[in-house]
């Protein structure tokens, strides 16, 4: 915890200068890797997160398989050199407590009792920190939980809130969630309103706590807004891919048909 | 999952008799390993879990030189229940000593400057060992009362040429708040608090909220598999806002 004594906001403004309701510049993109059956890569400022999806599958060893239902694994790692001090790679304790709150985020999103004895599995890399790094990795891993086609019924939308030198802000960043008053992480199914994750630390009144949830709910639909505009553009852009491979068949059957 | 304690819990009745909103018996008693500088059990209903605080010797962390350090570990012992087995701490462990820890750190309720020997170079570690010694449910409440037992119980051992005089002791460790982290389930839709094991089997979702003495909120963490309602969420914290104060009688700061 860096503490840098320093205000965190001057003149109504945040030290990067954002205002209270602000997020970060938020670039989101699918198809981020080649192999895996979804993927997508999400930063919000330098905090920056890819996750790859792969499933349903089936899952093995069998014993591990359930009969009524599939299963969900998601692994959160950070990656060594992602943050000013070294991460030794692998599992860590506050990557294993991460890993199951992020999956219980996507339980009640899922429908996973059509796949039965399957897996989907959820990899969740975090490339750069900078604050916020569970929730770059969840609203990730909702886009490429679409993308590999998994049925939902909502995507999943996470943002941080907080109060730092005693105003409530969205989005925080690294330094101000070091020297926050509080921080809270929401994960939602925006339009159905529902609460998939909930964690918070820090000093709140109830009064702070119920506000700061009003503003993470609405923070979440804006998030939700982009992952769909995000994921609608990339099938606007597929059908190109199509049609390339269609033309590079056709001119094969007729080079085929000339010898 | 449709059990007979569900059947029970959606029509406001419990397998034991028990009103939503009451908690088993709790019993806390401080003092009870001889070699830990800090001790308690804690027993609610058939749920016990012990608590040991060892204070030992290292180094503090680059950013807070003068901050003593707490290390909170959970062991889920295989005698406690059939569904634990031996070996490295598993996700459950893991989740409910990180939220111990999350609850004792976030509410201030140890003063870590005290804890420092040589700035810079040497403060206290406090290693709080939670150890599970019968499992009937609501391991995470029973388990936070049990470590602020025994922090409150800790005495700070003294040191002769940088070695510890087990058994001979400078101070108290100073605790300044009383944190209780208070779990309220979800079944349907309906709130039920401490459950047992069979009930707990049956709930949904889990909010843990760590409240202190003076109503404030310090680490929320939701548990399950289901998901909540904003108007959900603002019953949970308010009910455990109510019954935190209730288990806060039985936490007294000295024996």
């Amino acid at each position: 915890m860096a503490k840098t004594g320093e205000k965190l906001i001057a003149g109504g403004k945040r030290l990067d200068g954002r205002a209270f309701g602000e997020m970060r510049p938020i670039k989101m993109r699918v198809y981020a890797v080649e192999k895996a059956d979804g993927s997508a890569q999400v930063s919000f400022g330098d905090t920056e997160a890819i996750v790859s999806v792969y499933g349903p599958r089936k899952l093995y060893p069998r014993f591990l398989q359930e009969s009524e239902r599939g299963i969900l694994r998601y692994r959160y790692v950070m990656a060594p050199f992602s943050c000013t001090d070294r991460i030794s790679p692998g599992s860590s304790r506050r990557g294993t407590e991460i890993s199951k709150v992020s999956r219980l985020a996507f339980e009640p999103a899922t429908f996973l009792d059509d796949f039965p004895t399957t897996v989907v599995d959820v990899f969740t890399e975090i490339l750069q920190a900078d604050g916020s790094t569970r929730v770059t990795g969840i609203n990730a891993a909702s886009m490429a939980l679409a993308m590999a086609g998994v049925p939902m019924r909502d995507l999943v939308a996470a943002c941080s809130v907080g109060k730092i030198d005693g105003h409530l802000v969205v989005d925080v960043n690294g330094v101000e969630d070091n020297n926050s008053e509080a921080d809270v992480v929401v994960a939602m199914m925006p339009t159905k309103g529902r609460v998939t994750l909930l964690q918070m630390d820090g000093i709140l009144t109830k009064d702070e706590l119920f506000k700061l949830l009003d503003m993470a709910k609405e923070n979440c639909m804006r998030i939700y807004d982009l992952q769909k505009a995000t994921i609608k553009e990339s099938f606007k852009q597929q059908p190109d891919v199509a049609a390339v491979a269609e033309a590079a068949e056709e001119e094969a059957r007729e080079a085929a048909s000339e010898g | 999952m449709r059990t007979y304690a569900y059947d029970l819990l959606v029509n406001d009745k419990r397998i034991d008799g028990r009103k939503m909103d009451d908690y088993r018996k709790v019993e806390l008693k401080q003092g009870i390993i001889k070699n830990a500088e800090g001790s308690a059990v804690c027993k609610m209903g058939n749920t016990k879990i012990i608590v040991g605080v060892k204070m030992g010797i290292g180094t503090p962390f680059a950013d807070t030189p003068d901050d003593g350090n707490l290390i909170v570990n959970a062991e889920f012992t295989p005698l406690a229940s059939p569904e634990f087995e031996a070996g490295p701490p598993g996700e459950d462990a893991t989740e409910l000593a990180r939220v111990v820890d999350r609850g004792i750190r976030e509410s201030e309720s140890v003063d870590f400057k005290k804890l420092c020997i040589t700035a810079g170079e040497k403060v206290w570690m406090m290693n709080v060992d939670i150890h599970i010694i019968n499992h009937d449910g609501n391991l995470i409440d029973c388990a936070f009362i049990a470590a602020m037992a025994a922090l409150m119980d800790t005495k700070v051992p003294k040191i002769k040429d940088d070695k510890i005089l087990r058994g001979e002791y400078e101070s108290e460790l100073s605790v300044v708040h009383a944190p209780i982290e208070v779990t309220v389930c979800k079944v349907e839709d309906k709130f039920v608090i401490d459950p047992t094991r069979e009930e707990e089997s049956a709930v949904d979702t889990k909010l843990t909220v760590c409240v202190r003495e003076d109503d404030k909120i310090c680490a929320l963490q939701k548990q399950g598999p289901k998901d909540l309602g904003m108007d959900d969420i603002r019953l949970m914290v308010e009910t455990a806002i109510a019954k935190s104060a209730e288990l806060r009688k039985l936490l007294k700061p000295k024996r």
